[in-house]
Order: structure tokens, then C-alpha cells, then sequence
């Protein structure tokens, strides 16, 4: 979709009450097991988004599903308090579950509390690792995938353009997501802080492990030159090393390859250790004492703790990286109030936003209402004065209609104006009761012509 | 003028400060802009005193001392342009700000005492020879941090700051940059002095203490250059001999300078 028919949409705002519903269920209402089976795909989801749109069970609709959410926003005129039971409904179906299967697991957020939910969701803080960056990523694709399908309307776009920008400012202004919070991604971090650059550089993985397929991951993505996988079983190191993308070596050689690898990453079970002093002392030498890092991710310990001690070798333990991660953690954590002061910066922005609507649409109500009754009022008027010309009608017509636009003038400038004022009132509810603008035209034109023939 | 340069260089810091902690590319520039105009403005006051004496302003304490300072900052800046790392710049620009001020502290109050007319070969002899000093603390000052990054990744709990400093490898290879920047501004500068004496003497003062700790200091940085080319060398080894060898530096441009030596003390 061209910009140019975004901001289309985004400039067709609509003039009236909305409202946003939420429903949907995470890490901390639901177990995996349940996730996993309410997870939608990409396509499912641009079908869902499309047929509660049709149904026409909301008017605007995002489906955010990562594997620790899967989450429905929509748009609803006023009149849909029934909405969130219908979204319910309608994700119950999809997923073909019996209602008493997401009992109690499901949220329901409305208004402001599903606009909070949204920004915190953006900015990680809702996350189950604390800050972590892909959930900024999955909802701009969430949102992306929405857009391009044409179920994002103006109020959505609004909604999720200031959720984007809350996780860019998160993450920008404080530290939330500033340091490693995983085991091997922290082994990798640290590497980097000794190679620079991991490019070119190559790494030995001895043995095999979740963590350690966790480290060539990172390692990967940050472009290792060189990786050789050592096992005791020959046929597994060949299978890691094809699914790394490494080679695969005999462990009776393994020593002899030490001194090629700047990265040594172990997990091995078992009681002695792989890599001894006298190992890494020798390795060292034929190495001409470059520097080798290594993460020993065994327990127990696959290298001799004294191999600490040699010059130029940098050796992590799980435990050390463990601590790193810890202390991260409670970094990560000191960060949360000024996350929260952005999250709330945003959301008093969007409600405002989101009310100037809303005074928009009542102006629109009561100038249209007052229009009415002012045509009602003359219709009966002129019927009864048929011995006004064609002129005196029309200056009378101008005369009314300049007295509705000078009613209206006024609190349209200070309602448009002044955004305290539209806090002060609620959400204009109570004006829109007060003056019947939500009653059907002929409700009150009744009254009027009756008093009017009378 | 002085106080321009030296609120830019303040602001320059913090600039660079914030960009250490944020981590945002727009902060970084501005810091590296703030400390390109604070080298502009100081330049000013540079040229402001040359105009007055008609000579580049080493010849007392105060211009000594901000030429340094002056020298510093540009040699940082190149260093930051070549390797793309601005993290350092909140601990150099301090560096900068030191000396600026204990230059402003000892400025003389009275009329700027003209130099003797040495001419520009030994105008060029002596700021060279600054160039490479100025040079020479930036090796040290990237040596200092390498250690002590090294020992925080080795014993400590990493902080905010470790994860934004530049890598070991880089600070090392910043180091070694900014030593070849010096060793070469002090062999010319050296060879420009003895070319100057020559002329005006018609022989070489090689038993004078400045310039036997000269050879000294040219000793040590090139047997730096080439232990770091050495693997079981390179590391904190490395950047412990760094830092050794700017303490014969300093041992130079003060202790022999004020003490030692005639022919080189110009305050």
C-alpha cells in the first residue's frame, strides 16, 4: 500500500465515538501447550483480521501472534459493547476450542487499558525477557501484514504508528534493552567485547548442547568465519555440523585443532575435563599465544578453572554467564519506571488524539441536530405565513442558519482548543445524553412540530 | 577565546557521555561536531597569540600547555574518523579539558613575552614534537582503558559502560595507530631540530639529556610497534609497556625539560 493512501486513511478519521477492544492471551495466562494451539500463521491471521472485519463484528482489526501471544485488536463503533464477547467467540471458533479450554485464560482490554497494553507490548516490558527487541519487530510485522490487507482503518494506523514509536523510545532512551539477557547470547556479546568483530574469525564447537546450538546461532548471525564441531560420536558431530553449517571433525584429533579456533565453545557431559591447563598451555604455544575464548558450557565444569590463570585466554563458565545475566536482569529491571513514564506519555497522546475525535463528531451531531430542528421549525412556520415572498423566506433561512453557526462557534473552538476541557468531560458521553444526539431524528421533530402548528 | 573552546569542549563531553550511555548515532555526531568547533575556536585563540608574538605560542607554560591540549584533540579526532569509534571520546575529551584549564590557570596576566626569533624550522621542530607527546598520551590513555576493560571482563561485573566501549582488538589497534602517529611526528620533529642546530651551529648537540631521552622514548615506542606484532605480546602485555613508555614521556616533558637540560627549557 502507497503512502499516499495511508495517510488517506489516516486523514479519514472518523467523526464519532470509538472505542478499542482488545482480547487475547500471553506467557503469564496461558501455558505453552495452549499458545502453541492458539498461535495463528501469517495467513491465518490476515484471514481472521478479514473475516471479523466482514462479519462485521469490528471495523478495524490487527492480529499480533508471536509464540508468547496471540492477541486480536479491533475498532468498534459505540453501539458494539458486545464486541469482546463476539472476538471471544469468533477466536474460540477459529482455533476450534471449547469455551471452557480458554476459560480463564483469555484478557479482555478496552479504551485506554487496551492502548496501555499495546505500548507496553512494544516497548518489551510485557515480555517474558524483560526488553527483549524481537516483539517491537513482530508487531510492526503484525501491523504491516494488517496494512497491506486493508483491515487497519484510521484509528488502528494511529494506534499502532504511536505503538512503534513508544518501543523505538524505550529501547533508544533507556537500557531496557540494552544489554544480553540470555546465556548464549551473553557468551557471544563477550567474545565480541575481546574480537571486535566476530567476521573472520572461527570457532570450535566441542560437544553438543541446546546452549550451544543457542551460541552458533549468534555466532552465525554475526558472520563466524570458520566453525568445526568435535563429538565423541563422529555421526552426531555430523549432523550438528550440517545443521550449524559447519564441518564436522574426529574427536581423537581434537586436540591437534586447537590451535586454529579464536572461540572455543564446550559442552560435553561428563566428569573430566575436555580442556585441562596443560591442554590450553600446549594449544597456546602453537598458537603463538593469540588470544582464545572460550565458553564452557558443561556441567560440570568441561575446563580446568585454573586454565583461567594463562595469559591471553579468556574462559566463562555457565555460572559467570549466569551472574552476567543476573545483574543484566536487575539493570533491565531499574529501567522499567522510565519505561513506564513513556508508555503513559503515549497513551495520554492517543487518548487525546482519540478525544478530539470524539469532539469532532459531537460537534458534528449537534450542529446536524440543530439543523433539523431548525428546518422542522420552519417547515411548520412557513406553512402557517403564506404571505411571505420568496425572499423574505430565504432571508429568514440565513437568518436561522447564522444563528445555529454562532450557537455552535463557540464551544467548537474551546471544545477543538482546550484538551483539558475534553478530559474534564468524560469522553462527552454525558453532553451527547444531554443533548439526544445519539435518540433518532424524529424522537424529539415530534415535540416540535406540535408546538410549532400549535 | 579560551573559554569558547573550553565550553565547547565541556559541551563536547557531554555529548559524548550521552552517546556512551544512549547509544545514539545523532548524539555521537553532535559530540563530534561540539569538539570540531571546539578545536575551531581554540585554534582561534592559538592564532590570536601567535599574531600577538608573532610566533606559534610554545615558548611559555600557558602555550605549551594549550598547544598540547589543542594537538590532542585534533589527534583523537583523526584517530575517532579513521576507526569509527566515538565511545572513547568521554574519557579524552576530559584529557583535553585537564590541560586546557591548568594552560588557562597559568596564563600570564601581563604582556605576551615574544620568542626568540628561531625561525620556522624551529616553529615546526618544536609542534611536531608536541604532536607526538599529544600522540603519545592518546596511546596511553587507550591503553588505560584496555586494562581496565580487560580486568572487568576477566574479574569484574560488567556495567553499562563496558558493553559500549570499543573491543579489546579495537582499543588496541586505536593505540597503536595513535603510537605510529607519534613515532613518526617525533622522528620528524627530532630530525627537523638536528637539521635547525646544524645550520645554526654546525654540529649536533647529541650529549644533551632532552635529546638522549628523546632516542629513549623513539626506542621504546618502536620496540612497542614491534612486540605488539607478536601474538604472545599482544593484550595487556602490550598495553602495560604503553603505558610505561608514556612515563618516560612525561619523565621527558617535565622532570627534563625544567631540570636537565638548557638548550630545551623555553620556560
Amino acid at each position: 500500500m502507497s503512502m499516499d493512501s495511508i495517510a488517506e486513511r489516516n486523514d479519514a478519521a472518523p467523526r464519532g465515538r470509538v472505542a478499542i477492544a482488545l482480547i487475547g492471551c500471553n506467557h503469564r495466562t496461558a501455558p505453552v501447550e495452549l499458545r502453541e494451539r492458539v498461535a495463528f500463521t501469517p495467513e491465518q491471521a490476515v484471514r481472521a483480521a478479514n473475516e471479523l472485519c466482514q462479519m462485521g463484528v469490528i471495523e478495524e482489526a490487527v492480529v499480533v501472534s508471536t509464540c508468547n501471544r496471540s492477541e486480536l485488536y479491533g475498532v468498534t463503533s459505540e453501539s458494539g459493547e458486545s464486541t469482546p464477547s463476539a472476538m471471544v467467540s469468533y477466536f474460540t471458533d477459529f482455533h476450534k476450542l471449547s469455551p471452557a479450554e480458554l476459560s480463564g485464560r483469555l484478557y479482555r482490554h478496552a479504551g485506554p487499558e487496551a492502548v496501555r497494553h499495546l505500548f507496553r507490548v512494544a516497548s518489551g516490558v510485557d515480555s517474558m525477557l524483560l526488553g527483549e527487541a524481537e516483539i517491537l519487530g513482530q508487531v510492526r510485522d503484525a501491523y504491516n501484514r494488517a496494512l497491506e490487507n486493508g483491515s487497519t482503518g484510521p484509528v488502528l494506523n494511529r494506534l499502532f504508528q504511536g505503538a512503534l514509536e513508544v518501543g523505538k523510545r524505550a529501547r533508544a532512551e533507556t537500557e531496557i534493552g540494552a544489554r544480553p539477557m540470555s546465556v548464549a547470547l551473553a557468551g557471544v556479546k563477550l567474545a565480541e567485547r575481546v574480537f571486535g568483530e566476530l567476521k573472520g574469525h572461527s570457532a570450535l564447537i566441542v560437544g553438543a548442547g541446546a546452549v550451544a546450538e543457542q551460541v552458533v546461532e549468534h555466532l552465525r548471525l554475526r558472520g563466524i568465519g570458520e566453525l568445526r564441531v568435535v563429538n565423541r560420536s563422529l555421526v552426531r558431530a555430523q549432523e550438528l555440523a550440517r545443521r550449524m553449517g559447519g564441518e564436522a571433525s574426529d574427536w581423537a584429533n581434537f586436540e591437534n585443532q586447537l590451535d586454529q579456533p579464536d572461540i572455543i565453545v564446550t559442552s560435553v557431559s561428563g566428569s573430566e575435563h575436555v580442556l585441562t591447563r596443560a591442554i590450553v598451555e600446549r594449544a597456546m604455544a602453537a598458537r603463538s599465544g593469540r588470544a582464545l575464548f572460550v565458553i564452557d558450557l558443561g556441567v560440570p565444569r568441561n575446563v580446568e578453572p585454573e586454565t583461567e590463570g594463562l595469559y591471553n585466554v579468556y574462559l566463562f563458565n555457565i555460572d559467570h554467564l549466569g551472574e552476567i545475566v543476573v545483574q543484566n536482569k536487575k539493570a533491565r529491571e531499574a529501567e522499567l519506571p522510565r519505561v513506564k513514564s513513556i508508555v503513559e506519555e503515549h497513551v495520554a497522546k492517543f487518548l487525546a488524539w482519540q478525544s478530539s475525535l470524539e469532539a469532532a463528531g459531537l460537534l458534528d451531531a449537534f450542529r446536524a441536530r440543530l439543523d433539523a430542528e431548525r428546518r422542522s421549525l420552519l417547515a411548520a412556520h412557513f406553512a402557517n405565513l403564506e404571505g411571505l415572498s420568496e425572499n423574505e423566506r430565504a432571508r429568514f433561512e440565513k437568518l436561522t442558519e447564522d444563528l445555529i453557526n454562532r450557537i455552535v462557534q463557540l464551544p467548537s473552538a474551546r471544545l477543538r482548543q482546550a484538551r483539558k476541557l475534553r478530559r474534564q468531560l468524560e469522553g462527552l458521553a454525558a453532553l451527547r445524553e444531554l443533548f439526544g444526539l445519539d435518540d433518532a431524528p424524529n424522537e424529539s421533530n415530534g415535540d416540535s412540530d406540535d408546538e410549532a402548528q400549535s | 577565546m579560551d573559554f569558547a573552546a573550553l565550553g565547547l569542549y565541556v559541551a563536547s563531553f557531554v555529548g559524548y557521555t550521552a552517546n556512551l550511555y544512549r547509544d545514539r548515532r545523532w548524539i555521537g555526531r553532535v559530540a563530534t561536531l561540539l569538539l570540531i568547533l571546539a578545536l575551531v575556536a581554540h585554534y582561534d585563540a592559538l592564532l590570536e597569540r601567535s599574531r600577538i608574538i608573532h610566533a606559534i605560542p610554545y615558548d611559555d607554560l600557558y602555550g605549551s600547555m594549550s598547544l598540547f591540549a589543542w594537538l590532542v584533540g585534533v589527534t583523537y579526532l583523526g584517530l575517532e574518523t579513521y576507526h569509527r569509534q566515538r565511545a572513547v571520546g568521554s574519557l579524552v575529551v576530559p584529557f583535553i579539558i585537564f590541560w586546557m584549564v591548568v594552560a588557562m590557570s597559568v596564563a600570564p596576566a601581563s604582556v605576551l613575552r615574544e620568542p626568540r626569533a628561531n625561525g620556522a624550522l624551529f616553529a615546526l621542530h618544536i609542534t611536531i614534537g608536541i604532536l607526538a607527546y599529544a600522540a603519545f598520551a592518546i596511546s596511553f590513555l587507550l591503553s588505560v582503558i584496555y586494562l581496565v576493560q580487560n580486568r572487568v571482563l576477566r574479574h569484574g561485573k560488567p556495567g553499562l559502560a563496558f558493553w559500549r566501549f570499543p573491543a579489546l582488538d579495537v582499543l588496541e589497534r586505536m593505540s597503536r595507530s595513535s603510537v605510529w602517529v607519534g613515532l613518526v611526528a617525533l622522528l620528524i620533529g627530532t630530525s627537523l631540530g638536528f637539521v635547525w642546530e646544524h645550520r645554526l651551529t654546525g654540529r649536533f648537540a647529541i650529549a644533551d639529556p632532552k635529546v638522549l631521552v628523546t632516542l629513549i622514548v623513539l626506542a621504546v615506542y618502536a620496540a612497542y610497534l614491534m612486540i605488539v606484532r607478536a601474538p604472545a605480546w599482544r593484550g595487556a602485555r602490550a598495553a602495560l609497556v604503553c603505558v610505561c613508555n608514556f612515563g618516560i614521556v612525561l619523565f621527558s616533558y617535565t622532570i627534563v625539560n625544567l631540570y636537565f637540560t638548557n638548550f630545551h627549557r623555553f620556560f
